[in-house]
Parts: C-alpha cells; sequence; structure tokens
C-alpha cells in the first residue's frame, strides 16, 4: 500500500518534472514560466534548480534540519548539506558569501548586516524555548519563578533558596535555607541569547549590567559546556538551578520551572505554550523579531525563533530556485516534523510572514517564486 | 650523486621542511587574526580581567590566572608521586613487575582527554565535593595563609578539582621520562656507592637522584607544558566562570584553552573573533618555549650522563 503510493508519487514527479523541462524557457526568462506547477508548490524534482545547497550555522535546530534533509531529498533529489558548527559560524560564512545559507539562533546585529555582501533576509524556521531546571532533594513539586527573582538569581542579588522573592510565588513550598548555585552556558550559544534576552527584557539591572549575546560576562555562577554540560552540573550540584532548552528538559526528563508571563500567568513550558509565544504577536518587518515576554495570556515566556538567512538577491538562479524551494518546503510540509523531534512549530501567522520572506528573494532583479 | 639519489635528497629535504614551514604558517595565521586584539589592548589584555562579549571589553587576565594555578597545582601535586613511583620501578619493584608496571603506566598517557573529563565530572567532582574538598577546608581553616586557599563554598566544579584533573592526566608522561632519565643513571655509580658501603636509600638519594635531576626537572616542565594546554577535561571540571579571582582554589575559573573551546564557535564581531586568536598565540608561544626549554633540559642530563660513564 505504502510502496504504491510511493511509486505513484515519483511517477507523477517525473511527469510534472518532464512538464517542467519540457517548459524549457530560456535562461532569465520570466519567473513565472520557469515556476511551473512542477517546481511550485514543491512537490517534486524541479530540473532548473542546483542539485545541492551548503549552509552551516546554529547547533539548536540542527536536529529537525536534518530530518528535514533526508525527508526533502526523498521529495526533490536535491541534497542539502548543512554543518552545525554554531550560530556565529553561520552568520560569519553567510556574510563572506563562502556558503549558499547560514542559520542563527540570535539575530545578525545592524553592524553584521552592513558587513555582509549585500542585503539578506531572516527566515524563522522553527521554535525552541529554553527552561529554568533545578536540583533541590528536598522540593518535590514544580517550583515558579517570577521573573523578578529569575533575573535576581542570576545577577547574584538572590543568593539563598528561602528567598521571600522566590518563597512568595511558591506557597506551601518549603524552601531550603541553602546558597543557590547558579549554572549557566560556557559555550557561546543561541539558548543563552534567549534566556538573556528576556531576562534583559525583564529586569533593568540585568539589561544594563550584563545585556544579551550568545556569550555573556557572567555575574555568578559556574559554567557547564552544552545543554548536556549545564544539566550534568545542575544534576550534580546539590541546591544548584541552570537554564536549557526545552527539548533537551524533556528528552532527559529534567524539572523544569513554571515562568510567570506578562499577563501574570505561570505557564508550564511544552510545545503549545512555546508556539502561543509568537501568536498574535506584531513582528518586525524584516523578522528579527525577539518573541520573549510575549502579551499572549497563554504563552510561556522565554521562547524565540531559529532563523535561515539568505541573501535577497542571489545570482545565481538555479541556487535561488533550489533554496527558495527548500525553505518553502520547510515552511510548509517541514513543519509537521517539528513536534515529534521537540520543536515548537510556527503559528500560522508567522508561516504566512516567513513565507513572503521566502517569495522576496530575487536572481538577477526577478522573483525565483511566483507571487501567489 | 646519482639523479635518483639528488631527486630523492631533494624530496625528502622538502617533505621535512614542511613542518617546520607549517608550524611558521600556523603562527603567522595567528598573529594576523590577533592584530586587531592586540592593537586594543596591547600588553594589558594579559593582566584585565573584563571579559565581555556583549560590550566588546576583552581582557584575558582571568584565564591567564586560572591556566597558572591548575598547571602549577597539577605540577605540585603529580612531580612527587611521579618521581616516587619513577624510583620504585627502576630500583626496588621486583624485576618480572617493571616492565609490565612500566607498560600499564604509560597506557595512561594514551587515554583520550575527554574520557578523563568525563570520569572527572561523574566521579571525581562528587568525590572531591563530599569528601575531599570539605576535610581540606576543615583542616586548613585555622591556618593563616594556607586556609585562604581552601576558603569559601565547595561547589566541585573549581580550580581545585581543574588542577587534580591534570595531576592525573600529567602523570604517566612525568613518570615514563622520570624513570627513562633514572634508567639512564649508569649502573657504574650504584655500584660505586654500595661498594663504599651504602645503603640501597643512600645510593638512590646520594648518586642516582642528583645525577637524575635535570632529567626530572625536564620531565615536570613537560609536565607543565601538557597542563597548560589540555583543554577538554579542564574545561568538563574547573567551572568555567572569569567572575572572581579570589585566592581561593575552590572558587570555579577558567583557563586559556577551555576559553577557546568554549567561545571560539560563537565569536561573531571581528574584536571577540581576535581576542580568542590571540589567546591561541599566547599558547603557542608560550607551549614552544616551555617544550623547548624541557627538551634542552633533558638532553643535558643525557649529556652529563654519557660524560660520567667515561
Amino acid at each position: 500500500m505504502r510502496s504504491g503510493a510511493l511509486i505513484t508519487g515519483l511517477a507523477l514527479a517525473g511527469l510534472i518534472a518532464a512538464a517542467c523541462g519540457g517548459a524549457g524557457p530560456s535562461p532569465g526568462g520570466a519567473p513565472q514560466a520557469t515556476a511551473a506547477s512542477a517546481c511550485f508548490p514543491v512537490s517534486g524534482a524541479c530540473p532548473e534548480e542546483a542539485r545541492g545547497l551548503d549552509g552551516a550555522g546554529a547547533t539548536f535546530p540542527a536536529v529537525i534540519y536534518t530530518r528535514w534533509i533526508s525527508e526533502y531529498e526523498k521529495v526533490t533529489g536535491v541534497r542539502v548539506n548543512y554543518q552545525s558548527i554554531g550560530s556565529g559560524g553561520g552568520i560569519k560564512s553567510i556574510s563572506d558569501r563562502t556558503l549558499d545559507f547560514g542559520a542563527t539562533d540570535g539575530p545578525m546585529t545592524d553592524e553584521q548586516l552592513a558587513a555582509a555582501k549585500g542585503p539578506m533576509v531572516h527566515v524563522p524556521m522553527v521554535m525552541g524555548a529554553v527552561v529554568p531546571t533545578y536540583n533541590l532533594a528536598s522540593v518535590e513539586q514544580t517550583l515558579r519563578f517570577t521573573p523578578e527573582a529569575l533575573a535576581g538569581i542570576f545577577l547574584g542579588e538572590i543568593a539563598r533558596w528561602n528567598d521571600p522573592r522566590i518563597a512568595s510565588a511558591n506557597p506551601g513550598v518549603t524552601l531550603p535555607d541553602a546558597d543557590i548555585t547558579v549554572v549557566h552556558r560556557s559555550d557561546g550559544s543561541g539558548t543563552t541569547y534567549i534566556w538573556v534576552d528576556y531576562l534583559s527584557k525583564v529586569s533593568p539591572a540585568w539589561a544594563s549590567k550584563v545585556g544579551r549575546g550568545t556569550s555573556v560576562s557572567w555575574p555568578v555562577g559556574v559554567g557547564g559546556k552544552g545543554n548536556e554540560g549545564v544539566a550534568g552540573a545542575v544534576k550534580q550540584t546539590p541546591n544548584s538551578i541552570g537554564y536549557v532548552e526545552l527539548i533537551y528538559a524533556i528528552q532527559q526528563k529534567l524539572p523544569a520551572g513554571q515562568v510567570r508571563n506578562s499577563s501574570g500567568a505561570f505557564v508550564a513550558p511544552d510545545l503549545d505554550s512555546v508556539s502561543k509565544a509568537a501568536e498574535g504577536v506584531t513582528l518586525a518587518p524584516d523578522l528579527r523579531a525577539s518573541i520573549t515576554d510575549p502579551g499572549n495570556a497563554a504563552a510561556y515566556p522565554i521562547a524565540g525563533f531559529t532563523w535561515l538567512l539568505a541573501y535577497a538577491e542571489m545570482p545565481d538562479r538555479a541556487k535561488a530556485l533550489a533554496l527558495t524551494r527548500y525553505m518553502w518546503w520547510a515552511l510548509h510540509d517541514g513543519q509537521r516534523y517539528a513536534k515529534d523531534l521537540g520543536y515548537a512549530p510556527l503559528p500560522a501567522d508567522v508561516v504566512e510572514l516567513a513565507s513572503a520572506k521566502v517569495r522576496s528573494i530575487t536572481s538577477g532583479g526577478k522573483a525565483v517564486l511566483p507571487a501567489r | 650523486m646519482s639523479r635518483a639519489d639528488r631527486a630523492f635528497v631533494l624530496g625528502t629535504g622538502a617533505l621535512a621542511a614542511l613542518v617546520p614551514v607549517s608550524l611558521a604558517g600556523v603562527a603567522l595565521l595567528l598573529l594576523i587574526d590577533a592584530l586587531p586584539a592586540v592593537r586594543a589592548y596591547g600588553l594589558s589584555f594579559l593582566v584585565t580581567t573584563r571579559w565581555d562579549p556583549v560590550h566588546l571589553v576583552f581582557g584575558a587576565g582571568a584565564y591567564v590566572y586560572g591556566t597558572l594555578v591548575t598547571t602549577a597545582l597539577a605540577v605540585l601535586l603529580a612531580a612527587p608521586v611521579a618521581v616516587a613511583a619513577a624510583v620504585f620501578l627502576t630500583e626496588y619493584a621486583p624485576v618480572r613487575l617493571r616492565a609490565p608496571l612500566a607498560f600499564v603506566i604509560e597506557l595512561l598517557a594514551y587515554v583520550p582527554s575527554i574520557v578523563y573529563g568525563l570520569w572527572g565530572l561523574f566521579v571525581l567532582v562528587p568525590f572531591l565535593r563530599t569528601t575531599v574538598d570539605p576535610a581540606l577546608q576543615a583542616l586548613t581553616a585555622p591556618i593563616p595563609l594556607v586556609g585562604g586557599l581552601f576558603a569559601g563554598r565547595i561547589v566541585g566544579l573549581d580550580l581545585f578539582t581543574g588542577g587534580v584533573i591534570l595531576a592525573v592526566m600529567i602523570l604517566p608522561i612525568l613518570l615514563a621520562v622520570s624513570r627513562e632519565v633514572l634508567l639512564a643513571v649508569p649502573p657504574t655509580q650504584r655500584e660505586a656507592m654500595l661498594a663504599l658501603g651504602a645503603t640501597r636509600w643512600e645510593a638512590v638519594s646520594r648518586a642516582v637522584l642528583p645525577l637524575a635531576r635535570p632529567g626530572i626537572v625536564g620531565a615536570a616542565v613537560l609536565g607543565v607544558a601538557r597542563a597548560f594546554g589540555e583543554t577538554m577535561a579542564v574545561t568538563l571540571v574547573v567551572g568555567n566562570s572569569s567572575t572572581a579571582i579570589t585566592g581561593s582554589l575552590f572558587t570555579p575559573g577558567y583557563t586559556m584553552a577551555s576559553a577557546i573551546a568554549n567561545q571560539f564557535t560563537e565569536a561573531d564581531s571581528e574584536l571577540y573573533f581576535s581576542a580568542i586568536v590571540e589567546i591561541a598565540l599566547v599558547l603557542l608561544v608560550v607551549a614552544l618555549v616551555v617544550n623547548t626549554a624541557a627538551r634542552l633540559l633533558i638532553s643535558r642530563t643525557a649529556v652529563s650522563m654519557a660524560g660520567q660513564t667515561l
């Protein structure tokens, strides 16, 4: 049954491909002609596109990108090569045009955009969240944190667990009279970016003393390398608190605290409450949007996008077609793989905005994908 | 020389030249990439301690401090153990056991450093935190200066643990080199002492060890070189925090090599990247100097002992 469907699908794809090739538009011809039904919407191979794409960047979305790449190759035969070298490396590679696309968890700064070899677009692909995790042997209930408590703990101003600023949000919980050990990431990371971006928004003291970035100068605490390093240090150190990606906390069954959002509700982090963070939020036109501390009453407040980076104008038409088709597919068909892998899918309105960004990519001044 | 000979000499010579040329290339590349940071901070880079990638202020002082402290601690802990064990292996151990024991110890040198790191994180850290650290703290608290070395909150991920794991890691190389050096002491020296009526211990302490001393120092310097550049294992246990230099070994710290490993991938601004590269450059220079010194010391021992045999 399944293989039958597959064969039909392949045959269809072949037919469509043939039709697309038969149309035979001259190079640089009208984009609408190239994007015949075969090439768009993405349903099979498209003869005019490049057979391979190279990209690199953020480690956080590497799991879903790998899955997308293998599924996408089955659909279109295009081989996408993605190296998870870190957001910084991704930004550097695309800025130098050494690769076809980059990927990052923290948006590029204005200076970085100015230094790139041409105007770039940020396309959000999927969402992730960062959660506080802790090790308190004597506490069985899930802890609740106010934004003030989290900022105070990570600034070192709240040094003991039974501080009223933590206790007041946790009635009925007996917090130990013990020093808090803060654990943070030692390596530069998009996870850190989302965490400190949130702290910067809710705490003026954090914004002025520490600020936001993939690496920051931590006022207190010990550093662990990677999510596993932070989780390991938290697990081993009594009375410690750290932060990890939601997906990692779920997989490792780590205790994850609830966080009070801007509407005053304590929200437990899960894939639905994370998707809510981007729902109904007005995004900046360039989609370099921070969605931490959103207005949505059901949203978990420490969430963020991860972006693909591409040039708004790509001279190589075959590459441009391959890349825009891949991004389009990931934004639509690809989203259904997100939840199984622990990522929050983009809400429909964000998919709409992101798709418009993909359509805006041009080659030789002409749109690569059809307008509608 | 025939034509084939000449070609062979040229070919092998070119291949041999590859090594120094690539070393020079690495150094040059590091120097070029480090220039912006060198220009911005000069020598103060090595002593100022604010490292703030958000506000683009970079001083590697805390990393330098952490590297020096963990390295010194490692050599202080490992050297006496290594020398004692080497003396046992060369002078006292039953002859049949000497070779197998030495082999096992040298095997330790080939354990990948990430394995040491994981062992450190999951075995050594809890053990030190719950047992050794509190005992040391209680023991040294009344002693004026020494007490300060072990003061403060015990987290387990700190300079002390970093030093201990480095000690474990450099022990095999220290021991292997010390043993070679002791073996190189001519038997005639021992025999002469014993013939004069000296005890075994007197022969070792008055004849063998003094002759071997420069070589043992060389072994220690090799240990320093290895500890200096060690990355993965230390990164996992040292605490990776550059916030405080307190003088206590129980403060979380940071080493230069860990700083590179941790921050290189996300160093997204030019100055940040350049500051990281400058740390690498400093590490390279120190490693070259220290290794050269060690080689000189060890070869001098060999030469002086060769003289003694005559």
